[in-house]
């Protein structure tokens, strides 16, 4: 008796009772929807995190004052005092560290700017023409922050396309004067429309030269410096050379972090790895309870047709024969239940992002394979006791079944 | 064809041992017609499950066209079922889910016979008894006596060269009793072994040879004709 004959024998067997199929099947489906739903955006939140590190720009170091024992991931700016990084370290890490390309000194403070009667609280970032380039952010009209400016402590500013928005609408903001924190500043540029970055919004800032920062915010430190290298293989070294750089300049103490775009990366990767994998085994065991479902009806099945079997086997089907064809109505509910759950799943988690905007999704081809074969599995797994059982029949009682 | 030596089947009741088949030695040539008779628990119906190799006797010998059973595996067993011995039941154990057509091919599905052929066998084997205009009907949708021909076709269908029926006529009418009775004496005209398990002395009476049964043991053996 060969494959497709037991198959046929299998799906007759399945479509003489449909709603007990179809209910049967339903636990499978759910299940398989719902590992490729939480998957997808478990997966879809990993693809989003990484592409907006990415975004940040690459092969970035990130040099913060304060020393951490721990390497890569976020980590709380400055804790505790320690010696402070200076606008001459990145000065020094510009002149004399070859292997960067950038090292941009950044002010961070947040303060109030106004314009005629409109205000606004807004993030300021004080930094060096560089920081464009450092972190993909680029001017939109007018021009950005220069060396000179930086140089002189220029009071200029360039905003952000949301700043702008809120101050003056419509209206040209280059060459008009803004007061920041009673100070008078001229807008020289708009930088271009960005969006939200991992929960920042980057056209809600400002821009002023870094010496004009420190003297805003009254500090002659730093919140940061962002180096950058210009091939990924580079950086290694390039924190190799920072710290020796640094630690000559900071009494040959090692007082401050070097984090890599990259150690962020993968922490960030690992995490939410691991909570896809996390989300994908709860589904599991859903999956795994229709499973139990398909053995409770394939055992039902069995019982039903104890008198088929008798027959069956009275007529010359063998114990292997009896076996194949309860295993393959096993993995057929389980099968077409996966493939079924597969379609919905894909669906609806590819309609999600359309009306959740925030919640993105991503439909790995590895997550309907893992779920599919699961699925079968299940269906073979949960299959065989009651296959088994069909099987070991003995004819003559079976026959005798009413 | 069939050589029993020293058969019995024993089965363990509480502390008991109870043998519906108690040192049985038959032997049956080609192209015989054999009823057996005999009060209810007296081992018929163990006889013909061990004669049609759905039982195991627990000693004894069974040589079926020379080859010894007990020696069988579970799928030679299986391969004697469907190729060497059809079965007709009193309650004619037809699969209701199936026409008559799909019915009568079941065996061939387990001799591995493709599909299409499948279909220009059973046909002719369904003609043969009758039923050329109710191929297509389920079980539930036909009397008796035509499942019982739906039944006798099925185990047919291989052409195997022993026949065993177990009260054919039991759950018939007289005439459809009659008509059932008529195919299989007509088969066995062609050369089929038929042996009937029967209570009624009209079928016994046609038959070649009629053997007793009692408490396990052939009481008696006679031939009639």
């Amino acid at each position: 008796m060969n494959f497709l004959e037991t198959f046929k024998v299998a799906l007759e067997a399945i479509l003489s009772n449909k709603m007990r199929s179809g209910l049967t099947m339903l636990g499978v489906i759910i299940g398989v929807l719902a590992v490729i739903l939480l998957v997808s955006i478990g997966e879809g939140a990993r693809l989003y995190i990484t592409k907006e590190l990415t975004g940040l720009g690459t092969n970035l170091l990130i040099i913060t004052p304060g020393k951490t024992t721990t390497s890569g991931g976020f980590h709380p700016p400055s804790a505790g005092t320690v010696r402070k990084l200076t606008y001459d370290d990145s000065l020094a890490l510009r002149r004399r560290a070859w292997l960067l390309t950038d090292a941009v000194p950044i002010v961070l403070g947040t303060g109030r700017i106004k314009f005629r009667n409109l205000g606004r609280d807004t993030m300021v970032i004080g930094t060096t023409p560089e920081f464009q380039r450092v972190r993909n952010l680029f001017i939109g009209t007018g021009s950005y922050v220069t060396q000179n400016d930086v140089d002189t402590k220029a009071k200029v500013v360039v905003l952000g396309t949301k700043v702008k928005g809120e101050l003056f609408g419509d209206q040209n903001a280059l060459g008009q004067v803004v007061m920041l924190s009673d100070a008078r500043y001229r807008v020289i540029g708009v930088m271009q429309k960005k969006g939200t970055s991992l929960g920042w919004d980057v056209d809600d800032v400002i821009f002023i030269p870094v010496t004009s920062g420190q003297d805003l915010f009254g500090t002659d430190s730093l919140f940061e410096i962002l180096a950058s290298t210009p091939r990924a293989e580079d950086v290694e070294r390039a924190i190799a050379q920072i710290k020796e750089i640094l630690i000559k300049r900071h009494a040959h103490k090692e007082d401050f972090s070097i984090q890599t775009q990259g150690a962020m990366l993968s922490t960030m990767d690992t995490i939410l790895g691991v909570l896809t994998a996390v989300l994908g085994g709860i589904a599991g065991i859903s999956l795994l309870v229709g499973g139990i479902g398909i053995m409770n009806i394939m055992l039902v099945s069995v019982r039903e047709r104890t008198r088929e079997i008798g027959i069956r086997k009275a007529i010359g089907a063998r114990n292997s024969d009896i076996m194949a064809q309860f295993m393959i109505e096993a993995v057929t509910l389980s099968g077409v239940g996966g493939i079924i759950g597969i379609v919905f799943g894909v669906g609806i988690a590819l309609l999600i992002p359309m009306f959740v905007t925030v919640l993105p999704t991503s439909v790995s081809l590895w997550s309907i394979m893992m779920a599919f074969t699961f699925s079968m599995a299940v269906g073979v797994f949960f299959g065989v006791y009651p296959a088994r059982k069909a099987s070991l029949q003995d004819p003559i009682s079976a026959l005798r079944y009413e | 064809m069939i050589e029993l030596k020293d058969i019995s089947k024993t089965y363990r009741m509480g502390n008991l041992d109870i043998c519906a088949l108690c040192g049985v030695t038959l032997s049956v040539k080609q192209g015989e017609l054999i009823a057996i008779m005999g009060p209810s628990g007296s081992g018929k119906s163990t006889l013909m499950n061990v004669l049609g190799c759905l039982d195991r006797p627990t000693n004894g010998t069974y040589a079926f066209e020379s080859r010894e059973i007990s020696a069988m595996t579970d799928d030679e067993l299986a391969h004697v079922r469907n190729a060497k011995i059809g079965f007709v039941f009193q309650s004619f154990n037809l699969l209701p889910r199936f026409t008559a057509l799909k019915n009568v091919e079941m065996p061939l599905i387990y001799s591995g016979v493709p599909s299409r052929l499948r279909t220009e066998r059973a046909v002719p084997v369904l003609e043969q008894v009758g039923l050329q205009d109710r191929m297509h009907h389920r079980p539930t949708e036909l009397s008796g006596g035509q499942q019982q021909r739906v039944a006798i076709a099925r185990a047919l269908v291989n052409h195997p060269p022993l026949l065993l029926a177990d009260e054919p006529t039991g759950n018939l009418d007289s005439r459809s009793g009659a008509e059932i009775l008529n195919i299989l004496v007509d088969l066995n005209n062609r050369g089929v072994t038929i042996m009937i398990v029967t209570h009624d002395h009209d079928i016994a009476s046609r038959c070649k040879r009629i053997i007793n049964l009692k408490d396990g043991m052939i009481v008696g053996d006679q031939v009639t004709a």
